[in-house]
Parts: C-alpha cells; structure tokens; sequence
C-alpha cells in the first residue's frame, strides 16, 4: 500500500465507523502498542473532521498478557498503556496495524477487562493477512492481503518510521 | 501524564538473578525504571492483575523478618498472577535444622520458579544461587546487598527529579552496616549521581578509597554535607550499634546526624527526603520532617511494589543468561 | 631419642646423581646421598656407588626431607575432616618427612596418654614422622597450664592453644617462664580478639564491600608486640605461628635485631594470595564478585602490601621458616555462607609446589626455600635436641630426603589429594616444580 492507499483506507474505515455504530457518541478508540497507536490517533482526527466530536483516544500494551511468552527468548520492552476514560458502557474499538494469528487481540481483550466493562468491542486493522488461529474477526479493514507463513508484512508509518507504507516482505533463501 | 515518547534503546536483560545492583549497565537500569513505569500503570487499573506469571510460583524465603518488604514482593508477584508462597525461618530452627542449600533444594524440589530471598549473612544468596536452577532475587543479605531498595529509590529520584546524572544524593546513618546504602551507591554511581556518605567514623565502612568502589565522598559532619543535597537519605539506626561501642549514646546521634526541618532547610529546595523504612521517628528523622512536603517516604512503598513487578518480568524469561 | 617409631628401612638406599641442596651445611653439589639403617650414611660424589639399592635422581634437587612444624592432623575427634594416615599421606605427596600436628583435636592433646596415644597411632599407621604438639592450657581453655614437663617427657615437642590466641598476658608471661626452665617453645596464634571482633576476614576493602566483619591488621600486631615483650621480659622461647601482616614484621625485626627469642612461621598462602582472593577466584568476569569460601583462613589472607613484606621477611630471614597450617575441611563445612564456613586450607600437597612459584620468579632463592622447609623450622622448635640432625643430610640423621623436580609442570587437582580436605583456594592452578620422591626413616613413602 501506498501512502495514498493508507490515506483512503483509514477514511473508509472512519465512514464505517460512523455509519456502523450511528455516530461516534460513546465509541472510545484504543490503539495497540506500537502502530495501532497513531493509527488510532489519525482515525480519530479523521472522525473529528467528519463528525466534529472528540473521540477519546488511549493505548494499550498486551506484553503482560501474551500467551507465547514461554516461547520467546527475551522480555518484549514494555509500554505504559493509557485509557483516559472509563470505559464501562462505552463502545471500545481496537485498533492495529496488522491483523495474523488473532493472538494479540485475544490478550488485548483480556487487558481491556482489566479496565472496565465495554459495551461493546470491535476491531478496526489496518492490513488483514489471514491465518487466524482463534475465533477473531476485524469489524473494519483497510485491505486484505493473502500471505503464506513464511511472508512478512511490514507497516511503516510517518509518526514510528518516518514514511508511510505497507510492503509485503518475502524470504531471503533461508541457509 | 506524560506518555512516553520513544521505547529504550533495545537493552537487553541477560541476568538470571538479581543479587546486587553492581553487576548493571546503566542501560539494564533504566530498563528496569522504564518496566515500572509500565507496572505501575498495571497497579493503577481497576483490575491491578496480568497473567505474565500465572502458573509460577514465587517463594520468599525469608531468614530475617520483614513486614513490608515482603509483603511488597508478595503483592509483586500476584499482580504479574504467580502464586506465592512465604517461608518465615526462625533463627533458632536453623542451628539444629537443615542447611540453607538444603531448604533451598527443597523449594526447588517443590516447583518454585522464583526465590525472593532475605537473609542475615551476606553472601548467602550468592551461594544458592551457584547451587539452584531457580531465579534468585536478593531481598537482602546481611550488610551486603538490597538491590530492590536500591531500585526503587533510584525510580522514585527518576519521577520527581528526571536525570540523576549530577545530583547530589546524601546518605546518612550507619553506612558500615547498610545494604541499603551500599546498593544505593553502586546504583546512583552508574547513572552519575554524586554521593556523600555521611555519619560517624565508628560507622563508616573502612577502605572507601581502596579497590573496586565506585568514587564516593565522605563526610562526618551533616550540616556541611547537606548543603545543596537533591536527595537526602537517612538510614535506619539500630540500636545494638549502642552496645558495641559504636556510638555514646543515641543523644550524641540526635545531635549530630538526625535530619530536621533545620538541616533540610540547607539542602535544595526541591530535595526529597528519603527513608527505607520502618523510620525509627526521633532519631535519624525529627517527627516533623516524617510526613513534610518533601518527604516521599510512603511512595517508596508504593514504588516498591511496581519495581519488584518489573524485576520478576525482566528475570522470568527463557534463555535468560548469567548473573 | 626419635620417639617416631616407624619402621625404618634396614638396607642401603643410594639417591644418586641429583644436586644435593643442604642449606646446614652450606652444600649444593652433584651426588649421592647415601642411607642406611635409617640414617644418613654419607653425602658427596658417588657414594652410593656400591649400594644395594639405587634411585636414579639426575635432574632433580636432593635435599632433606622437608619439616611441617604447624599442621592439622585431626584425630582424635574429626576424623570426618582427616586422620593420621590420610594426613601422613598428604605429607608424604608433599614432600614432607616430619609434621607436628597441632593439638585442637577432640579431646585436646592436654595430657600425656593422649599425647602418648597420638605417637602410637603414628607409628602404626604414619606414612611419614609425627611429632605431637601439646596444649598450652588445659583443655585449651587459656586458664590453667598443662603438665609441661610430663608432656614433654610424653613425646610433645612445643606448646600451643593454636587456633586460640593466648589471651591472658599473664598467663603467656607464666607459660614462657616454664617452659623455657624446659628449653621449649610456646607457639601462639596471635590475634587480638577485641580487635578481630567476629572479623571472618580481612579488614579492608574487600571486606566492605562484602559486606563482612573484618578483622584490622592491628588485631594480629598487637599480640606480636606483646609476645615479644613477654620473651624479653621471661627470656622464654615464643614462636609467632602463621605471621601475615607487614607491621608484625616490622616488630618482629626489630625484636631479632636485639636477639630477643623469638621466631616465626609464614604459610604458603599467606605469600601468594591476597584478600581478593575472597571475593574473586581467578577468571570471574568483571563486576561479579562472590564469596569464596575456600579463600577463608586464620589468619585472613591480607593486602598486596602484607604479602610482599611476607615475602621479603622470609627471604631475609625475618621469618624463620615456611609452615603450612595444613587445615583440613570436610566438603559440608565449606559448603555454606561464608560466616557460618570453616576457616582452613588444605595445604600439605601443595606448600612447596607453591613457594617453588617464588624462586621463579626470583623473590626467593632455591637455598632460602630449602632451608624454611628444613633446617629453619627444626631450630625454630629445637627439634634436633631431640631428633639429631633432624633437617639435615648430616652424615648420622635421620634417614629423611625429598627430591624436587624444578620443572615439573602439574595441575592442583584436589580431587586427588590424599589429605581428606579437598579445600583450597588453589585449585585449578598451574603450577611449576614439585617433589617426586620422598624418604621417610630411607623407606621410599611415595614417588611420582
């Protein structure tokens, strides 16, 4: 994707969030560690030019709650997560950069428990690569892009990389 | 509240145990402050609890007592979700009962992953950690070593006073007989904090010039040693140091070296006053200076208690190597 | 009259070819050493060519069995930790002919039948010479003396609360005035115990930043002073066991340049290992440090400066001669935190492959280290009143000679010893020179 792809993606997405949800009363968007943070950030701008409200943004480190954890070797660096409001009845959506085994959304639900009692919880990705290993399903995506395992893909945003692009990363002959 | 702009710079943790604060990069440092910062977060939700360590267990084994130490580890280790066990040994039951390795073996034996232990002879920790595959935390060893305290009093600098590098950290009290002291040093040093010690010369350790200390200034007298201190942390004193010899009285104490609102006057303005606890109000802390403005006493409890959080994160992982 | 009582080897025994060092007689020339019937025949260029028996030494330093007038040997009472024959047997590997074993057995040697019962075990299951060492002070209690005289008679060849200081100054002043009317010396541990309060090390920085009690140097000179002032003022012989301080030294000089009675002992250890020793075995990486218990003695290992006086003394002659104070421990009692650990090394095997080290390096001539290990230590305790020519390869001494290779390479392997006490801070080293044979009473005890 380019940077234009980017561009309109997250412009649809805000649209859908609008018409799917009657507004954006009572939606809070959450962004996780790292990507999904200023892509959350950049979805809430866009609804505030669509709708004219504040749409409260937080974030959210999953470290502590992952369940591959006994398989890596080193800790991941931990973030401080932020939710400015409660969020007991509200409308949360989660928003990622890249949506794979559906793991990292398990433990963000887990973490978001800790907060509160949503509403309702939905899923906004920018780049869906299919291979879901449990029952999870963004509400919104940007684009769908079949993988194989072995294929990486890579998001790189102006706030984290300095530019903004999706590229699809295939392997190096493996020694 | 400010969110933190940029990750640390990818430092690493290789340490298996944490026995002192001696074997740390500044890099390993700050990666722990920066870990608490993120636990302290945890601690703050309405549901303080993460699964990290569910199925783990976390055994303090503790040869001195200690209310708040350990209670800090024990709340430590069931907000990361482990299951915790504590172990209180008398030291009575030790001199007719099993060795130190062989109740250690034992809590192996029984599934433990991770060992807080406190113990009265410096060094202890040292020797089970050569002889178990557990991760090892000191919680304090004789005069030795307290690595926790020393961390967390580096996390509660952090947050009120930002870099350390150049502040001016008096300690005063019984230096000879203090790990708290002595891990404060190490730690503060590495990040460039200046220190003074301060306190009598019957209670100085000897040979501070010598061998592998880290450069450290010494003082006797506390009205001169205070003067501009950004932090100011007093020791506890024990009274047994009366009977041998060390001290006159605890009068000659008072007068010398407790902090008042007349001392703390000389130090910055925004000094904090610092104590590990449990303050003995009177002598080395004058009653009003205990709960003053600039006294962060009660938070270095609560601190305690994310710091501790970071430390079993940073220890648990796979792979984790050395010491 | 040598109350040993080993068997001695009857037929002629010739050591030929090797250079013989004898630092009594001022020998170091090329030939045989000559034994029979348990003593030294004859000493000089190929006397031993018609012996029965002969034992190829060229390449080797000959010299007189080696002497350990400080050493544990344990028994009665902890034969966990070493007995007689373990202990004789360490000696032998070592190089040495003759021990006297300290008396902090259990029950201590206070009295003449243990004294008596120590030499008749020797006899029975000895490798090499034991000369039992008595107590000072019944049951080592530092109050009351102990029949000095009828232990004397008994076998006891000194008198010491080794492992205790002799705190009492009267009592020492008492003891020295007795046991000089004996000709006998008193060997004290010296050590303040108001000063050394519970140290478990040396005062110092290493201590600190261990965070362990240390005990100050001052605590180990101030009871030299004193024992130097009770010789003068007795006239009795005192022996200053395992001196390791640089301002003991410093006394110590000075009380031999007024030709005061006193002398002195260094240990091995005490010349090559400083206090670091207990916070870094060799090879640990930079900031970690741990707590070595095998680097804990008593004396304390002490600074750089300490162990190059140490070094310097005993080539001058300040200390008399080298003891090993070979502690033997077992496994469990350095197996532990450091305050609760046994203090001690287990140094028979090793005493003189590392002071070998010194002559290396040229801190010690080859004469210098032969003579402390022989004829030094036996005048120090005149120990050849009672054995003649005892150190020496005097024609009429005891058949007792070591062979030394200088070259030899070797790796301290305390899994090997034969001493029960594997505890030694020096395992692992490398080392350069050792005995290859020994003869104790002109039977060969042990041979690489």
């Amino acid at each position: 994707m380019t940077e234009a792809d980017i561009r309109r993606a997250l412009r649809r997405i805000a649209h859908e969030i609008i018409e799917r949800n009657k507004g954006v009363a009572e939606v809070v968007l959450v962004g996780m560690h790292t990507r999904g943070v200023p892509l959350a950030h950049r979805l809430a701008q866009i609804l505030r030019e669509f709708e004219g409200q504040e749409v409260p943004v937080g974030s959210l480190d999953i470290g502590l709650h992952r369940d591959d954890l006994p398989y890596r070797g080193t800790r991941p660096t931990l973030h401080r997560s932020h939710i400015p409001v409660d969020i007991d009845h509200k409308k949360v959506i989660l928003v990622d950069d890249v949506l794979y085994t559906g793991r990292s959304i398990r433990a963000a639900l887990d973490a978001l428990m800790d907060y509160g009692r949503p509403a309702q919880v939905q899923l906004a990705v920018l780049v869906d690569r299919g291979h879901r290993e449990l029952p999870i399903r963004a509400d919104y995506v940007g684009k769908n892009v079949p993988t194989s395992r072995q294929e990486e893909v890579q998001v790189r945003l102006q706030e984290v990389d300095g530019r903004d692009e999706v590229v699809l990363v295939r392997p190096q002959g493996e020694g | 509240m400010q969110e933190k702009a940029t990750s640390p710079q990818a430092a690493i943790w290789r340490h298996r145990h944490l026995l002192d604060v001696d074997v740390l990069s500044p890099q390993e440092l700050m990666l722990v402050l920066d870990t608490a910062d993120a636990m302290r977060e945890v601690l703050s939700r309405e549901v303080p609890r993460v699964p990290t360590l569910r199925g783990t267990t976390v055994v303090n084994l503790f040869y001195e007592p200690s209310t708040r130490t350990r209670a800090s580890f024990e709340l430590a280790a069931k907000a990361l979700g482990a299951d915790v066990i504590n172990i209180a040994v008398e030291q009575s039951s030790v001199r007719k009962g099993e060795s130190l390795l062989d109740t250690v073996r034992t809590i192996e034996a029984l599934g433990a992953r991770v060992l807080v232990m406190r113990h009265w002879q410096s060094g202890a920790p040292y020797l089970v950690a050569g002889h178990t595959t557990m991760h090892v935390i000191n919680a304090g060893d004789g005069w030795h070593a307290h690595p926790t305290q020393a961390l967390l009093d580096l996390y509660t600098m952090r947050r009120h006073l930002g870099e350390l590098h150049g502040r001016k950290v008096v300690i005063v009290g019984d230096i000879a007989h203090s790990r708290v002291a002595r891990s404060n040093l190490w730690a503060l040093t590495a990040l460039g904090a200046q220190v003074v010690l301060c306190g009598p010369p019957t209670l100085m350790p000897p040979g501070l010039r010598e061998g592998s200390w880290p450069s450290v200034e010494v003082s006797y007298n506390l009205d001169e040693a205070i003067e501009g201190a950004d932090v100011v942390m007093a020791l506890r004193l024990q009274r047994e140091r009366m009977v041998a010899g060390l001290l006159p009285s605890l009068r000659e104490y008072v007068r010398l070296y407790q902090v008042d609102e007349k001392r703390l006057r000389r130090a910055s303005p925004t000094a904090l006053l610092m104590h590990p606890g449990p303050v003995n109000e009177g002598i080395e802390l004058a009653p009003e200076v205990v709960r003053c403005a600039q006294s962060v006493i009660d938070e270095q409890v609560t601190n305690g208690v994310a710091v501790r959080m970071a430390v079993l994160y940073l220890l648990t992982q796979r792979g984790g190597e050395g010491g | 009259m040598d109350r040993a009582r080993f068997q001695t080897g009857r037929k002629q025994l010739a050591i030929r070819g090797g250079r013989i060092v004898d630092p009594s007689q001022g020998l170091d020339m090329v030939g045989d050493v000559l034994l029979a019937h348990g003593r030294v025949v004859a000493v000089g260029p190929n006397v031993g060519r018609e012996a029965e028996e002969a034992i190829d030494a060229r390449g080797l330093v000959v010299c007189p069995g080696l002497v350990d007038i400080h050493c544990h040997l344990r028994e009665p009472g902890m034969e966990h930790k070493e007995t007689i024959q373990s202990g004789t047997m360490a000696a032998a590997r070592g190089g040495f002919t003759t021990v006297c074993c300290m008396p902090n057995t259990e029950p201590p040697l206070d009295s003449p039948a243990l004294v008596r019962w120590v030499l008749e075990r020797a006899g029975q299951v000895g490798v090499v010479r034991v000369l039992p060492i008595a107590s000072l002070t019944r049951g080592r209690r530092g109050e009351e003396l102990v029949d000095m005289a009828e232990l004397a008679q008994a076998g006891a060849v000194a008198f010491s609360d080794d492992g205790n200081p002799v705190v009492n100054a009267h009592l020492m002043r008492r003891a020295l005035e007795y046991a000089s009317m004996l000709g006998m010396t008193v060997i004290d541990h010296c050590e303040d115990p108001g000063l050394a309060a519970g140290g478990v090390m040396h005062e110092g920085w290493v201590s600190a930043r261990l965070g362990l009690a240390g005990a100050p140097a001052e605590a180990e000179e101030v009871m030299v002073a004193r024992d130097i002032a009770l010789a003068r003022l007795t006239g009795g012989n005192v022996h200053i066991a395992h001196v390791s301080t640089r301002w003991a030294l410093v006394h110590l000089a000075w009380a031999k340049g007024q030709g005061l009675p006193v002398t002195a002992e260094v240990t091995p250890h005490h010349l090559l290992l400083t206090h670091e020793a207990v916070m870094c075995p060799s090879g640990e990486g930079p900031g970690a440090i741990s707590y070595n218990t095998s680097a804990k003695v008593s004396p304390p290992l002490r600074t750089p400066d300490d162990v190059a006086a140490c070094q310097q003394a005993l080539a001058q002659g300040t200390i008399d001669c080298i003891a090993t104070d070979h502690a033997p421990h077992a496994q469990e009692d350095k197996l532990c935190e450091f305050d609760m650990a046994a203090p001690g090394i287990s140094g028979l095997e090793t005493a003189l492959g590392l002071c070998l080290q010194l002559v290396h390096q040229e801190r010690l001539s080859l004469h210098r280290l032969i003579e402390a290990m022989t004829a030094a230590p036996v005048r120090a305790l005149g120990l050849d009143r009672r054995i003649p020519g005892l150190g020496t390869l005097r024609p009429g001494a005891p058949a007792d000679v070591t062979a030394i290779d200088l070259e030899r390479e070797w790796t301290v392997d305390p899994a090997s010893f034969a001493s029960r006490g594997k505890n030694t801070p020096f395992a692992g080293r490398r080392l350069r020179g050792r005995a290859v044979l020994t003869i104790a009473g002109g039977r060969v005890v042990w041979r690489e």
